[in-house]
């Protein structure tokens, strides 16, 4: 039984952290369908901007929660405004640019910082249940998860700024000719993207350490996640990271970590076949 | 001044005998040694020490006057944590430098990838990192620790002290799989037992399932043979779950990298670890043999590794051999090698072994403590008894392959 509650919270654990590492990448793929491939690097400026402010003494809940998604919110409209704009509706262009700037960011970190794996320890300490014990910090990740899912849906559904970026997402001609700057609302889109990837690799820091190339592990789940979720940007990540979170996390337990990759990797190759255009393209259709 | 046919010859056969001198001293290149590491990418943590304990002992070899009268050129190949590369540089090294030895490699994998081109190009190789044991090849010289050295001491030592049950992660490729055989072997010879062992890719970041399984599984102790920067996250997530204080663990690969500087105390205090060499050994050889590297590198340089001494025990027992064989050929050197060559090194005596080319040397246990290395056991000479079970290249000196254990 403590067993049984203690996979629950891995399994849990699994589909909150793929949900918030694809997240970032899921609003500016679904919204703006830009391919962006330095999404994994994002993530480690983000697990970077955490480590350095909590080295200079700045709280790590802040360092996590605050610092980071702005120092990579900035950075995602940096790069909107000096790449992405001039390569909307090109799409392989968009994913030579966003490669090459991945090699640059991960060649830039690496000279600042070398290539050694730095980390923080995981604030919270553990808890106990039953027989076992289980670090507190993966029910933080969890809640932060919750939360950051619950905002975006709250700010997509009910506010002023996310009717404008739905509705410049699908007619931007319409948008514009109702008054909207579309290329502001990308630029303020890519940010928000941006800054929750920045917000993902923060968080995740404490558990996985950070190093320049840590990306290359991130980018191929998110997007995995993101185009088994498929249109709808909410629904699809939460139930992407659902099936693929649980399974992952169920074979890894019963077998081993390199079967659990396996099975996931197979799920996801199963739902393509099946569901071309991801799990929202036949479920939870009208869903944000 | 007058010139006569006497001053004349004298002074134009002083010039000719310095012509002479000088071109002689034009033909004696330099005799080209190659390290093949990996300074950047996921494996530099152990690349990078290794190629600075190399620097230093050719720096230390030239200031005494090169090898043979000829100085000793290191020639750098970086290749950047990719199996490709170091395919690349070997035949680079063999054929185009045309170097009298190679050191380098540092996974197993890497081994294997370079050991057939040098075997292939008849280039000398020196491999200088600890690993699991068992190869068998003329060509090449292993200076590192293997498991019948270290393993073999750690598992009793650390099942005396906490219990019989263990759980052993290992890094899934050859080295973690055939090491983890041995931790097998020798906790049964002990009358213990192995309740799992568990494989991870070397890009794995996530334990929260495995360490839940440990858990359930209960063991005294775990035993860690994971390698590189990804997994450091294991000892992170233990800690984080409140683990190290309730079950301790060993290691035949942590504190390689300096894991145990990169860690907090806190989360890896205790840890039990057995190799050749500690920074903090206590002997005249190596007190200098530290000073003169700190000298070189830096007061402030973190610690000086296991691979980087089996590096620089590497290059001194080559050394040594091309001294003895009188030339840097490679069979010379090769049999000089095989008479049991000996050095007096910063970690003790270090003897070649001439039937496996492997080493016979000391061996310590330490217990890591608040980022320095505490030595609590020492082992003398130990033999590489391992490979000594399955290889003599006296007998068989054509046997080219890697032995791995059965059970």
């Amino acid at each position: 039984m403590d067993l049984a509650v203690l996979l629950a919270i891995q399994v849990l654990y699994a589909i909150a952290s793929l949900a918030l590492i694809s997240v970032g990448l899921a609003i500016i793929f679904g919204m703006m369908r830009v391919i962006n491939l330095a999404h994994g690097e994002f993530l480690m400026l983000g697990g970077y901007a955490a480590i350095v402010a909590t080295s200079h003494g700045i709280s790590i809940w802040i360092a996590m929660l605050v610092v980071a998604p702005i120092v990579v919110g900035l950075i995602g409209v940096v790069v909107e405004r000096t790449i992405i704009r001039f390569l909307y509706g090109r799409m392989i262009d968009t994913m030579l640019a966003t490669w090459g700037l991945s090699l640059f960011l991960v060649g830039l970190t690496t000279a600042i910082f070398g290539n050694t794996t730095v980390g923080i320890s995981a604030p919270l300490g553990s808890f106990q249940i039953g027989a076992y014990r289980t670090s507190a910090y993966t029910l933080f990740v969890i809640t932060v998860a919750a939360v950051v899912l619950a905002v975006i849906f709250v700010v997509m559904r009910w506010t002023r700024l996310g009717l404008i970026a739905r509705g410049t997402m699908q007619n931007a001609n319409m948008a514009s000719a109702l008054g909207v700057n579309p290329p502001r609302v990308y630029a303020i889109t890519f940010g928000l993207g941006a800054a929750l990837s920045g917000l993902a690799g923060a968080v995740l820091a404490p558990v996985s350490g950070v190093f320049p190339t840590i990306g290359v592990a991130y980018v191929a789940k998110s997007f995995i996640t993101v185009i088994g979720g498929g249109a709808a940007i909410l629904s699809g990540t939460v139930s992407a990271s659902a099936l693929f979170g649980s399974i992952n996390q169920i074979a890894t337990f019963v077998t081993t970590p390199v079967f659990g990759e396996v099975a996931l990797l197979a799920a996801a190759i199963i739902l393509i076949r099946l569901l071309p255009q991801g799990i929202t393209g036949r479920f939870f259709r009208r869903g944000l | 001044m007058r010139v006569n046919r006497r001053t004349f010859l004298q002074s134009t056969a002083a010039i000719a005998a310095a012509g002479m001198f000088s071109s002689s001293a034009w033909a004696e290149d330099p005799i080209n040694v190659a390290s093949i590491h990996d300074l950047s990418g996921g494996l530099d943590i152990y690349g990078k020490p290794m190629v600075d304990a190399l620097t230093l002992a050719i720096e230390e070899a030239n200031a005494a006057g090169g090898l043979l009268g000829r100085q000793v050129k290191l020639i750098n190949y970086d290749t950047q944590s990719n199996m490709q590369l170091y395919t690349q540089f070997a035949q680079q090294a063999a054929l185009k430098d045309k170097v009298a030895v190679v050191h380098g490699g540092i996974t197993s994998a890497s081994r294997e990838v370079i050991r057939p081109v040098l075997d292939k190009f008849k280039t000398l190789y020196f491999y200088n990192t600890q690993y699991e044991g068992g190869v068998c090849d003329r060509n090449q010289f292993d200076t590192g620790v293997t498991p019948a050295q270290t393993v073999e001491k750690l598992v009793p030592h650390a099942m005396k002290k906490w219990g019989k049950k263990v759980y052993v992660v290992a890094a899934d490729y050859n080295y973690g799989q055939i090491t983890s055989q041995w931790v097998k072997k020798y906790v049964t010879e002990n009358g213990g037992e192995v309740s799992s062992i568990d494989f991870f890719p070397l890009d794995v970041t996530n334990f929260g399932p495995t360490i839940s399984k440990i858990q359930a599984a209960k063991p005294d102790f775990v035993w860690s043979a994971l390698v590189g920067g990804a997994h450091i996250s294991f000892y992170r997530q233990w800690a984080a779950a409140g683990m190290r204080k309730s079950i301790p663990m060993a290691s035949t690969t942590f504190a390689v990298g300096n894991e145990h500087i990169v860690l907090s105390p806190d989360e890896c205090n205790g840890m039990l670890i057995c190799y050749n060499y500690f920074q903090d050994l206590k002997n005249p050889v190596n007190e200098s043999f530290v000073a003169s590297f700190h000298k070189r590198f830096g007061t402030d340089y973190p610690n000086i590794t296991e691979l980087a001494m089996g590096t620089y025990q590497g290059f001194r027992l080559w050394a040594e051999a091309v001294k003895k064989a009188g030339s840097v050929d490679r069979m010379k050197v090769i049999e000089a090698l095989e008479t049991g060559i000996s050095i007096d090194a910063p970690s003790g005596k270090v003897t070649i072994d001439p039937p496996t080319h492997h080493c016979v040397l000391d061996v310590h246990i330490a217990e890591v403590a608040d980022k320095k290395l505490k030595v609590l056991e020492d082992f003398a000479q130990q033999k590489p008894a391992d490979t000594a079970a399955v290889c003599d290249l006296i007998k068989n000196p054509t046997d080219n392959q890697q032995y791995v254990i059965k059970i």
